[in-house]
C-alpha cells in the first residue's frame, strides 16, 4: 500500500490538510453568531464582504474537478477543452446584471435559496419544489466528482491500496470535512478558501514559468501537441482533435459555453455564495474581479498541452496534470500542488453540501413535511442533510463506476439550466405564470434527458435534427450540433411563453419592484 | 445614453467570446502561442475591464 509512496510530497500534503482542518473548526468562531440558526450556519449570516466573497466564490466555482477535467480534455483532443474560457467570460456580465437583484430581493424577504425566491415570486409551491429538486439532483453527482479529483492527486502521491483501503484516504478526508462543515457551516469553506486559492495561484504561476522553461518555450509545446493530435487523427480519422476546432466542433463549443454559463448560477452552491455576500456592491465587485480565476483556468487548460510535450503517458487523461506535476517539480512542491488541488475539492464540496442542505430543508422538508419549523429546527435539519449528502457522494464513488457520476454530472448541467427561466426571468418580470414555467420546466427536463441518450450512453450534444416520435425525421437544416441543455431550455421558454398567454390569472406575488433594486441600481 | 453604453460594454465581450470563426486559427502567433489560445486568454482581462467600465458608468 505504501511501497511507492512519495514520502516528501505526502508529508507536505498532510501538513496543509491538517492546517485547513484546524481552520475549518476555528471558523465556527469567525464573525461569531448563533450557528443554530440556518441563516448563520447556511449563509454565514450574510456578512461576507467583497474580498471574502471573492475567495469563497472563486474557491466554490473553480473546483478540483475543473482543474483535473479541463486539462484532461485538452490533453486528449486539444482546442475543444478550451470552451471553459469563453464559458467563464460569459458568466460575469451575467453575474453583474442579474445577481445583485437576486441578492436585494432575498435580503429584503429573508430568502436563503433560489427556491425561496421562486415561491415568493410566483406563490407556487410545486414550482418551488421543482426548482429545489433540480438543484439537489444536479449537485449530488457534482460533489461525487470532487472526490474523483481528490482521488487522482492522492493516487499520484503513490498511495495504492486494495479493497477497503483503496478509498481510505478520501474517506478520512471527507469525514473530517463533514465534521467541520457540520460545526461551522459556510464559515468553514469561506475560511479555507483563502488558503486554497492562494495555493492554487502559487501553483499555477510556478507551473506557467517552470514548465515552459523546461520544455524550451511555448513554441515547442504547441508544436509537439500539434504533432500528437495529427498522429491521433491519422490513426482514427473519425476523431476530432487539434490545436484549433474542427468545423463540426464549433457548434458544440459555442453552445456548451453559453449553456454552461446559463446553468452555473442556477446551482445551489453558486446561489449560496452569492446570497452570503454582505451587499450587492460585494457582488458587483466580484463580477469585475473574479475573471482573475478564469485566467488561471485558461492557464490550467494549457497544462494539458504541456503534458503532451513533456511526454506524459497516462491510461486515463485525468491523470495527465498530476503526472505532469510530478515530472516538472521537486517532491515538496508536487506535494504542495496536490494539496492545492485537494483543497480545491473540499471547498466546493462543502459549499455544495450546504447549498443542497439549505434547499432540502427550506423547500422540501419545511413546506411538505414540517410546516412551521423554527429557524433553529431548520438549522438542525440542514446540518444533518449536509452530512447525508456527503455520505451519499462517498457511497456513489464506492459502489458505482466513476462513469455513473460523470454521466449524472453531465445531465446535471442539462437539468440545471431548466430553472433559468423561472429564476432569471422572474428577477425582471412577473409576466410569466408559475404553472406555465413549471410545465416548461418539465418539457425541458424531458427533452434534455431524451436528447442526451444516444442508445449506448449519455452525450451532452446532439445534432440539430431529430427523430420526432409519431412524426419521423425532422431536419430544419441548421447543420450543426448543440448542447442539449440549451436546445431544451429553448423549448422550455417557448412552452412557458405560450402557456403564460393562456394561464391567467396568476398566483400571489409577495415581492414588489422596489425590492429588486438597491442604492446603486437606477 | 450612458445606459446603452453600459449594456454595450457588458455585451461586447460576450459576443466576441462566442464569435468562434473569428479566432479559430493558428495565425497570428504570439510568442509561439496560436491565435486561438492567446486571443481567448486576452479576452478574459479585457472583459473584466469592460465590466469595470460599465460599473463606473452605472455609478456616474
Amino acid at each position: 500500500m505504501f511501497d511507492h509512496l512519495n514520502v516528501v510530497a505526502t508529508a507536505v500534503f498532510v501538513f496543509f490538510f491538517a492546517l485547513v482542518t484546524i481552520l475549518g473548526f476555528v471558523a465556527a468562531r469567525w464573525k461569531a453568531a448563533d450557528l443554530d440558526h440556518i441563516q448563520e450556519w447556511g449563509l454565514g449570516g450574510r456578512r461576507f464582504g467583497p474580498w471574502v466573497t471573492w475567495f469563497l466564490l472563486g474557491g466554490d466555482l473553480y473546483t478540483a474537478y475543473t482543474v483535473i477535467a479541463v486539462p484532461a480534455v485538452v490533453y486528449s483532443i486539444g482546442a475543444y477543452g478550451f470552451f471553459a474560457v469563453p464559458y467563464t467570460i460569459l458568466i460575469y456580465p451575467f453575474l453583474y446584471l442579474t445577481m445583485p437583484r437576486l441578492w436585494a430581493v432575498s435580503h429584503k424577504h429573508g430568502y436563503i435559496t433560489s427556491s425561496d425566491f421562486v415561491l415568493g415570486r410566483y406563490g407556487n409551491r410545486w414550482l418551488e419544489l421543482a426548482v429545489a429538486l433540480t438543484g439537489i439532483l444536479a449537485t449530488m453527482p457534482y460533489i461525487a466528482l470532487q472526490l474523483v479529483g481528490l482521488e487522482k492527486v492522492i493516487s499520484a502521491l503513490g498511495f495504492a491500496g486494495t479493497g477497503l483501503f483503496a478509498h481510505a484516504p478520501i474517506t478520512i478526508a471527507f469525514v473530517i470535512l463533514a465534521l467541520y462543515t457540520y460545526k461551522s457551516g459556510l464559515r468553514a469553506p469561506a475560511m479555507i478558501a483563502f488558503v486554497k486559492d492562494a495555493m492554487i495561484y502559487i501553483f499555477i504561476i510556478a507551473a506557467i514559468i517552470v514548465i515552459p522553461y523546461e520544455l524550451g518555450g511555448f513554441g515547442p509545446i504547441f508544436a509537439a501537441a500539434s504533432q500528437t493530435f495529427a498522429a491521433k487523427v491519422a490513426a482514427n480519422p473519425k476523431l476530432a482533435a487539434g490545436l484549433t476546432l474542427a468545423p463540426q466542433q464549433v457548434g458544440p463549443y459555442v453552445t456548451l459555453a453559453i449553456g454552461s454559463a446559463m446553468a452555473l448560477f442556477m446551482y445551489p452552491h453558486a446561489t449560496t455564495g452569492v446570497l452570503s455576500a454582505s451587499s450587492s456592491r460585494a457582488i458587483r465587485f466580484n463580477a469585475i474581479s473574479l475573471p482573475a480565476y478564469s485566467l488561471t483556468l485558461g492557464l490550467i487548460a494549457l497544462l494539458g498541452l504541456m503534458a503532451i510535450a513533456a511526454g506524459v503517458k497516462v491510461g486515463s487523461p485525468q491523470d495527465a496534470v498530476p503526472q505532469l506535476v510530478l515530472w516538472a517539480f521537486p517532491d515538496w512542491f508536487a506535494g504542495f500542488s496536490f494539496a492545492a488541488v485537494a483543497l480545491g475539492a473540499l471547498v466546493p464540496a462543502a459549499v455544495m453540501s450546504i447549498g443542497a442542505a439549505n434547499t432540502f430543508t427550506r423547500n422540501v422538508w419545511k413546506p411538505f413535511i414540517h410546516p412551521g419549523m423554527t429557524g433553529q429546527e431548520e438549522s438542525v435539519v440542514a446540518k444533518i442533510v449536509s452530512l447525508v449528502v456527503k455520505i451519499g457522494a462517498l457511497v456513489v464513488i464506492f459502489v458505482m463506476p466513476t462513469q455513473f457520476a460523470l454521466d449524472l454530472q453531465l445531465l446535471g448541467g442539462v437539468w440545471m439550466i431548466q430553472i433559468f427561466p423561472a429564476i432569471v426571468f422572474g428577477l425582471f418580470t412577473r409576466w410569466f405564470s408559475g404553472w406555465a414555467l413549471l410545465i416548461g420546466w418539465a418539457a425541458g427536463m424531458i427533452l434534455g434527458t431524451a436528447l442526451s441518450w444516444t442508445g449506448a450512453g449519455w452525450a451532452p450534444v446532439h445534432a440539430l435534427k431529430w427523430d420526432v416520435p409519431f412524426y419521423g425525421p425532422f431536419d430544419p437544416g441548421l447543420g450543426f450540433a448543440a448542447f442539449n441543455g440549451l436546445t431544451a431550455v429553448l423549448l422550455n421558454i417557448l412552452v412557458a411563453i405560450v402557456l403564460s398567454l393562456v394561464l391567467r390569472p396568476k398566483g400571489f406575488d409577495e415581492t414588489s419592484p422596489a425590492d429588486y433594486l438597491d442604492a446603486e441600481a437606477q | 445614453m450612458g445606459g446603452s453604453l453600459k449594456y454595450l460594454l457588458l455585451i461586447a465581450p460576450c459576443l466576441l467570446a462566442i464569435a468562434v470563426p473569428l479566432f479559430n486559427s493558428d495565425a497570428p502567433e504570439l510568442f509561439g502561442v496560436p491565435f486561438f489560445y492567446w486571443f481567448q486568454m486576452l479576452l478574459v482581462p479585457a472583459s473584466a475591464l469592460c465590466i469595470y467600465a460599465a460599473d463606473r458608468i452605472g455609478k456616474a
